[in-house]
């Protein structure tokens, strides 16, 4: 746990005096520390994927890491679309990764996976589209 | 109703609101973030003197400043509207509706984008995501990773990296699409790096130097640049080399590197790929100002300042009557003018109940001396022409005051 903390710091100092703050996440119990954001704690204990694309089910994690892009959206307390960035932990804290959404629509797997998936997927040149 | 709101509890705010206490105006701070500081916390860097600049101990000096005047400060508040009312403003958050008087947006500053094949991948990040982590959680963002742009605030914040231990491969640019732009353009980024060269006192130095200010000269230093890039504190930066992918399935686990000419076009068949388990993306910072649009707040579009920045003067008041700026929203620039800006913010407010008050008149003009001397002795400056574009938003704002006198 906390494998990915840095410890020692050499104009900030050593880390010390923390208090320890457990959490589940996705069911399984995780300790981060008193003052950590939801993302910072997720990340010490090396879990980066935050969530799926609700289409595709591509992976996805933290990007602006200040509540700007609202990548790190989570169901923190039953309460879906939280950004794990701005939400201070709290303990037994109930964290879930954001899920595939059902899409009457369209079918998952037509959506593209990889960014070479999506270039194959869009460089069809259509008739009449005036990109092509 | 209160007397003030200030959105955002950065330097500038943070400032503000301790000119308003001094002043004994009913003042409220509110911001997003569960800790006060804004963008301050994360910041550490070594002055040309050799002193660091340790973002969380400046911001616990604030704080405690603006606790000694009972300055109330809530954190985990987030503004989704502005709606101008009588008097005043109704203030929307995720706590309920705020009544103020006055309003003071100081919301700084957010990171452009700059988007590449697979910069979806958990481990991308924007710089600045990774400065958070690093130095305010002291979270280790990845084992090995390689920095997308080259600039001002990535060269510090790499230098940051560094300093907690954790690898980076080397700087690159971006590839040059339609967002990247300039980002990818070894010549425009040349044109910004010779600004950054007294950042560090030494290594940096004798980087810089190489490259001096004549556009000549620079123009020389891209075509001639090292193939093994110049080292800074021992990581390569690469202008001539662009990160063109991000690979992996599920995470990132490489990136895919070419050679670019000096006007950033791909050399074909230069490809090579590097293992790094994160990318952090450093497109630059915008003024982030999207509330004060909301009320109506006209705009400037200034270059020199990193974009569209609120129409205000030199006392920090806009043309929508109670509303003020300060800090990055009004451009971009060091936390110390940020600061400085705030306190003048503070104090212009503060002179709207107090018309004819002497000494209050003298603290507005010696603190507009402090904004300019704090932004000619900065040692980090952003953008090229700060004053130039500072005069621009002035002659905007006579312009919108004569055209609707």
């Amino acid at each position: 746990m906390n494998q990915n903390r840095i410890i020692d710091h050499p104009v900030l100092g050593h880390l010390e005096n923390k208090t320890p703050v457990t959490f589940t996440f996705d069911g399984k119990t995780y300790e981060g520390y008193e003052g950590d954001t939801v993302a910072s704690a997720l990340l010490a204990n090396g879990i980066r994927q935050l969530r799926v694309h609700e289409e595709s089910g591509s992976t996805r994690g933290i990007y602006c890491n200040i509540g700007h892009c609202f990548e790190c959206r989570m169901t923190i307390d039953q309460t879906p679309g939280v950004r794990a960035c701005l939400t201070e932990l709290t303990p037994e804290m109930v964290v879930e990764s954001g899920k595939v959404q059902p899409t009457p629509f369209s079918q998952p797997e037509d959506m593209p996976q990889t960014y070479a998936d999506f270039t194959e997927k869009h460089t069809d040149n259509k008739e009449g589209d005036p990109n092509a | 109703m209160r007397d003030i709101v200030i959105i955002g509890a950065g330097p500038a705010g943070l400032s503000a609101a301790i000119a308003c206490r001094e002043w004994d105006l009913d003042t409220l701070v509110i911001d997003e973030f569960p800790k006060p500081g804004g963008r301050l916390v994360g910041q550490l860097h070594q002055e040309p003197d050799g002193e660091w600049w340790n973002g969380i101990k400046e911001t616990q000096k604030l704080v405690d400043k603006a606790e000694a005047f009972n300055t109330e400060i809530k954190c985990g508040v987030s503004v989704h509207h502005i709606e101008k009312v009588d008097n005043g403003f109704a203030v929307h958050t995720n706590q309920g509706v705020i009544d103020t008087e006055n309003l003071l947006v100081a919301s700084g500053a957010a990171e452009s984008p700059a988007p590449l094949p697979g910069w979806t991948l958990p481990g991308v990040m924007s710089i600045g995501a990774a400065q958070v982590m690093t130095n305010v959680h002291r979270v280790r963002v990845g084992n090995k990773g390689i920095v997308a742009g080259v600039n001002v605030l990535s060269a510090a914040i790499a230098r940051e990296l560094q300093l907690a231990g954790v690898e980076l491969h080397s700087m690159a640019l971006p590839a040059v699409n339609t967002v990247t732009k300039d980002a990818g353009n070894p010549k425009k980024v040349m044109d910004g790096l010779v600004r950054i060269a007294h950042l560090a006192p030494s290594a940096f130095l004798r980087f810089g130097s190489k490259f001096a200010k004549a556009a000549w000269i620079r123009n020389l230093a891209v075509n001639f640049y090292p193939k093994g890039g110049v080292k800074m504190w021992g990581m390569p930066i690469h202008i001539r080399k662009a990160i063109v992918s991000i690979n992996g399935t599920t995470q990132v686990e490489s990136v895919t590197v070419c050679k670019v000419t000096a006007d950033g076009e791909p050399v074909a068949g230069s490809e090579e790929t590097i293992e790094v388990d994160f990318v952090c993306i450093a497109g630059g910072l915008y003024p982030l100002a999207e509330l004060a649009a909301v009320i109506d707040c006209p705009f400037q579009y200034v270059e020199e300042l990193g974009g569209h920045v609120p129409v205000h003067n030199q006392q920090m008041e806009t043309p929508v009557e109670g509303l003020y700026v300060a800090g990055n929203i009004t451009g971009i620039e060091s936390s110390k003018v940020a600061g400085a800006q705030g306190t003048l913010a503070g104090l212009s407010i503060a002179k709207k109940n107090e018309k004819s008050n002497a000494e209050l008149d003298i603290k507005i003009a010696e603190a507009m001396k402090q904004v300019k001397t704090i932004r000619e002795t900065a040692s980090i400056q952003f953008h090229p022409g700060i004053n130039a574009g500072r005069k621009k938003v002035e002659k905007a704002y006579q312009a919108y005051e004569q055209a609707n006198a």
